[in-house]
């Protein structure tokens, strides 16, 4: 099983090489026109200078101030309303098949309007990835309070619950861990449609530095803002899924 | 409660159109909003516009051409991975990696490599497109019951009868559950690639309506592509429903 085991990672390590050896002769020997490919020894040491001067910050700093937002904006409104709406069956039948159809309408459509509306800068970003964010979180809200076993609810109600001690002690428990998938759904898409967003129209942050690079033809910083931008989003990746399952584990 | 669940979804969208009509009427600047009663007045207008239907038109066949070529390069390989045991142990961590990577990262790069016309947007419809389907087709191979396998192996049959009687039927169902992952993706990624930039495609005239400051446009605009949208993603749902009903 080990030897196994080791044959993939070879063969996972072997693929990489290829991939950095092709690379790396592409563009040296000039079959791929710079533009497009530049070498991989000058994207790497762009890379390496971008990390020493940390002259990312601020446009990271924007991106994630972007993220926050948006994040915060779309869990408040779309937890809230989602309970709300979980109060009644009735409720449920309403508006669970009205958000779930507007979900499936590709909300980045909305971009050029919010760019109307909120202009250029992160606002339109905030806007866009709220958006987003906001219908996985109130579905899995409406989803992960509707489906509370009742027979818990009528126990609790039987020995005499509050309406509070109803809210903290059975409805909540029961309905977080779907909330919480709701919520890094939620994260997550946020984060790449502002990415998204801001290559589309924007005047700072992490897409926008790899569009600018792209336009004024100077691929290796672009390719070192992807990098950049690619270890961001798996570091958030882990983040989140970290978070997700202490929480689940401090509370189970 | 006499009224039913639908005929109150249905009042409730018409209690929002109301209100956004009177709130636009009221306190709208006319530069930025519409009410809806102007959108549908260029509703009409669009669809008499032949540079705009024709611009509609390209996104169509850029989204269908791109989901077709993620089907047809998706499936193989997701079976191969999800059939050969070593594919899957070196090649399925790769494709989940390659997943993870967020793809807007490289758009300029597509845009670079194929031009502004629709070709780079297919290319990133289909990088959209292609990871759901091979990941949903090695799930459902994997998803197969052992037993089944054993089953069908005791009974004699050969390594091809297993595949076409045994693992083809049951990853059906799956197959489809990544269809309509993949029509989501493959609609993200030609829309992101349009509104990035675009000759004559629809992004042309979202911008051009945005930079005129024609709402009503662009609303109705919007408003023909969440359409399209929608006519795809209830394609790929019904489809899943009923190869999911075949199956059980």
């Amino acid at each position: 099983m080990s030897g196994e085991r080791l044959a993939y990672r070879l063969v996972q390590i072997g693929f990489a090489a290829v991939l950095l050896l092709a690379w790396w002769l592409v563009s040296r020997n000039g079959y791929v026109s710079p533009i497009l490919l530049p070498s991989l020894t000058s994207s790497v040491h762009e890379f390496v200078l971008l990390l020493e001067s940390g002259s990312y910050w601020p446009d990271l700093r924007v991106t994630l101030y972007e993220l926050v937002m948006a994040f915060m904006i779309a869990s408040v409104t779309g937890c809230i309303v989602g309970y709300i709406v979980s109060r009644s069956r009735f409720s449920v039948r309403v508006f669970d098949p009205l958000f779930a159809g507007l979900y499936s309408i590709p909300a980045i459509l909305l971009f050029p309007l919010y760019v109307l509306f909120f202009g250029l800068g992160p606002g339109s970003k905030i806007a866009i990835g709220a958006t987003i964010a906001f219908f996985p979180i109130i579905l899995n809200t409406i989803a992960g309070f509707d489906y509370v076993d009742r027979s818990y609810i009528t126990a609790a109600r039987s020995m005499g619950a509050s309406g509070v001690q109803m809210f903290w002690s059975v409805m909540l428990p029961a309905a977080f861990p779907v909330v919480l998938a709701g919520l890094r759904m939620g994260f997550i898409l946020a984060f790449l449609s502002i990415l998204g967003s801001e290559t589309i129209a924007s005047l700072s942050g992490l897409g926008h530095k790899i569009v600018s690079f792209a336009e004024s033809m100077d691929p290796a910083k672009m390719f070192a803002y992807i990098f950049l931008a690619i270890i961001i989003a798996f570091l958030l990746n882990a983040t989140v899924t970290l978070i997700e399952a202490r929480v689940r584990r401090g509370h189970g | 409660m006499s009224v039913g669940p639908g005929l109150a979804r249905l009042g409730v969208i018409i209690g929002l159109v109301i209100l956004w009509e009177i709130g636009v009427r009221l306190y709208g600047d006319p530069l930025f909003l519409s009410p809806p009663s102007q959108v549908v007045g260029a509703l009409w207008e669009i669809l008499g516009n032949q540079p705009v239907m024709r611009a509609l038109g390209t996104t169509l066949y850029e989204l269908v051409v791109a989901f077709a070529l993620a089907v047809a390069v998706g499936l193989p390989i997701g079976l191969i991975i999800g059939l050969q045991r070593f594919a899957r142990g070196s090649f399925y961590p790769i494709v989940l990696m390659l997943y993870a990577i967020p793809q807007a990262t490289i758009l300029p790069l597509v845009i670079l490599a194929f031009g502004i016309g629709p070709p780079s947007k297919i290319a990133f419809g289909f990088t959209h497109a292609v990871f759901p389907i091979m990941v949903t087709v090695v799930a459902g191979v994997q998803g197969v019951k052992p037993s089944l396998l054993v089953c069908a192996r005791s009974m004699g049959a050969n390594r091809s009868q297993i595949f076409w009687n045994v693992i083809l039927p049951h990853m059906i169902p799956s197959f489809f559950t990544g269809m309509r992952l993949a029509m989501t993706g493959d609609l993200l990624g030609v829309l992101l690639a349009e509104l990035y930039v675009s000759q004559a495609g629809v992004g042309h005239f979202t911008r051009l309506f945005t930079e005129s400051f024609e709402p009503a446009k662009l609303f109705a605009l919007i408003t023909c592509l969440a359409a399209i949208a929608v006519l795809l993603n209830e394609l790929c749902r019904r489809a899943e429903r009923r190869m999911s009903r075949w199956h059980e």
